[in-house]
């Protein structure tokens, strides 16, 4: 091939890299294709510049082809929107994707968590109600604002509207002892119902699908990262807006607690929700990096709770405080999975960060099997609330982590389809997820007489 | 002779899979064997081949690795599995089943209207 033509491919090929919606790996490939076309032209007797125009033109207009890799890439839906020439994608954008929708729904979210305190239910008054409905009244707004701009039908507005109602019903039941067992419990599973519920006004029609979940799954992990970055930047508003009028005599704590707090979380969780969908490409090439910094650093704080914890002597009587900390660790080794998942690209090959993560879970693993272990001896003295709650809750991590780690070993061992199969498993169980926290707010209080 | 759209992507999977029975095989060669299998009545595009080729490595029916052409240059091969084949399997006695259908049908038409113009002779 000629020198010019070499230079050619060579742009062709920067061209189609920079376009949003194929990877890097998908570029070689399609330069392989361009360069078969043209060396079948050069055979039929085309000079090699003629044979580079007709070869371009035949692979298709590169919008167009950016556009079915996008749209096969459905992790990477939303590029579909911003890829040019699409006919969709302006009226899409300008209607649902703009700002001033989401401000709107943040202004009517940060006016709903204030609903309670001007009826006299208030943080003083009654800190119970806020405990069990904090994440209710939080994320109301955040559903209603994902069903709206994904044209959610009515179906599927009127069954998110009923999980929302149910969990509702649920976590106010019962009249609960506010030093009680039952109460720190209900609070620390209500949100994860809700969570689940607010995943079906995400997904809707695909929440079906592993797709749909898996989609939901990345956007829980990049809503956390803007939440942070939003609660870091409000601290120092915060700290700007109560300090500086102190100084002429002004106090502002009261406006802050009652409203700047309150008013400011609901509003930010749903412009969150709205960064992640308008602003996704920022975020999305910052999670593959963060998963793999943290990865290792998690697996290594891992094996040195395992370490102190065969340090501490006494196996089989170990310190309720160790023991929950170690079902913290079990959620965090599951949540780290399910994000290393999302940020996976479709045909990554297996490497050593699945070495690390078979590391994460295997000592994971060990370490439930302790907490198990210590859970099983103490109720060999009699059932209580917590001990059920605390078992089921890690019987299920157990499950998902066996299951992770023999899946993760194929992977490892090249499977065809594993990463697949990973991916399935660990979105069918966020149901179980939602269905377990129903039955630790519902069910279990009654059982043990707390009620 | 257009083949819509909807037929020519209900038969591109099982007819990626059946060519790869054959051996590993890459894009652009995957391209030509459609067209001449088809005798030229069906011209894929690049745009329905290689997201076709990388949903199937998703699903584990094939897999992919990167070697090098003749030439030394990188490319891309693919090669059907034992998930593939059994999905092959499939799709062959699905298509069997719409084509029997289909041939069964038109033979029923065939007879009918082989027997048409005497019902027409005998109403007018």
């Amino acid at each position: 091939m000629s020198e010019s033509v070499e230079q050619q491919v060579t742009l062709w090929h920067e061209h189609m890299a920079n376009r949003a919606g194929v990877t890097a790996e998908e570029v070689d490939e399609l330069e392989d294709h361009l360069r078969g076309h043209i060396e079948q032209l050069e055979g039929a007797g085309l000079s090699a510049d003629e044979a580079f125009l007709v070869a371009v033109k035949r692979l298709g207009s590169q919008s167009e082809i950016a556009r079915e890799f996008a749209r096969e890439n459905s992790d990477r839906l939303w590029k579909q929107l911003v890829l040019d020439g699409d006919a969709r994608a302006p009226k899409e954008r300008g209607d649902r994707a703009g700002w001033l929708p989401a401000v709107i729904f943040a202004i009517a979210a940060a006016a709903l968590v204030k609903i309670p305190a001007l009826v006299g239910i208030t943080m003083e008054t009654h800190p119970e109600f806020y405990l069990r409905n904090v994440s209710l009244l939080g994320l109301t707004g955040v559903a209603a604002y994902l069903l709206w701009r994904h044209r959610a039908s009515t179906a599927y507005a009127v069954a998110t509207a009923a999980g929302f109602a149910i969990i509702a019903f649920a976590a106010n039941l019962y009249a609960l002892d506010i030093d009680g067992d039952a109460l720190p419990m209900t609070a620390l599973h209500v949100p994860i119902a809700v969570w689940v519920v607010v995943g079906l006004a995400y997904a809707t029609a695909r929440w079906r699908s592993a797709e749909g979940r898996m989609d939901y799954v990345r956007f829980t992990g990049e809503f956390l990262i803007y939440l942070v970055l939003i609660a870091t930047a409000s601290v120092i508003l915060i700290v700007l807006i109560g300090v500086i009028p102190t100084f002429v005599g002004v106090d502002t704590e009261q406006f802050i607690s009652q409203w700047l707090v309150p008013c400011g979380a609901a509003g930010a969780v749903v412009i969150a929700a709205w960064l992640v969908e308008a602003k996704q490409a920022i975020v999305e090439n910052m999670a593959p990096v963060l998963a793999r910094i943290f990865t290792p650093l998690f697996t290594l704080a891992f094996l040195g709770l395992i370490v102190v914890v065969l340090a501490s002597g006494d196996l089989a009587n170990l310190d309720r405080d160790l023991l929950i900390a170690c079902d913290g660790v079990l959620v965090v080794a599951v949540a780290l999975i399910l994000y290393n998942l999302t940020a996976r690209g479709a045909d990554t090959r297996a490497g050593w960060f699945d070495w690390i993560q078979l590391t994460l879970v295997g000592s994971a693993l060990a370490l439930d099997a302790i907490a198990l272990a210590n859970i099983a001896i103490r109720i060999t003295d009699g059932w209580t609330f917590n001990r059920a709650v605390v078992l089921g809750a890690n019987v299920i991590l157990l499950v998902n982590l066996v299951v992770s780690a023999w899946l993760l070993v194929r992977l490892i061992r090249g499977r065809a389809g594993s990463v697949r199969t990973l991916e399935m498993w660990q979105t069918t169980l966020i149901p179980v997820y939602g269905a377990w926290a129903l039955v630790v707010v519902l069910v279990l209080p009654p059982l043990f007489g707390l009620t | 002779m257009e083949i819509p759209k909807d037929l020519v992507a209900a038969s591109a999977a099982p007819l990626v899979l059946s060519i790869l029975t054959d051996g590993p095989s890459y894009g652009y060669a995957i391209i030509k064997r459609v067209s001449d299998l088809s005798g030229g009545e069906l011209e894929w595009t690049e745009g329905l081949l290689y997201p076709l080729l990388h949903r199937l490595e998703r699903q584990g029916h094939i897999v992919g690795s990167w070697g090098a052409s003749e030439t030394g240059r990188k490319r891309k091969y693919y090669d059907i599995t034992s998930d593939g084949r059994a999905a092959l399997a499939d799709h062959r006695s699905q298509w069997r089943a719409v084509a029997a259908a289909l041939e069964e049908s038109w033979g029923s038409v065939k007879r009918s209207m082989a027997a048409a113009p005497i019902t027409g002779a005998v109403t007018a």
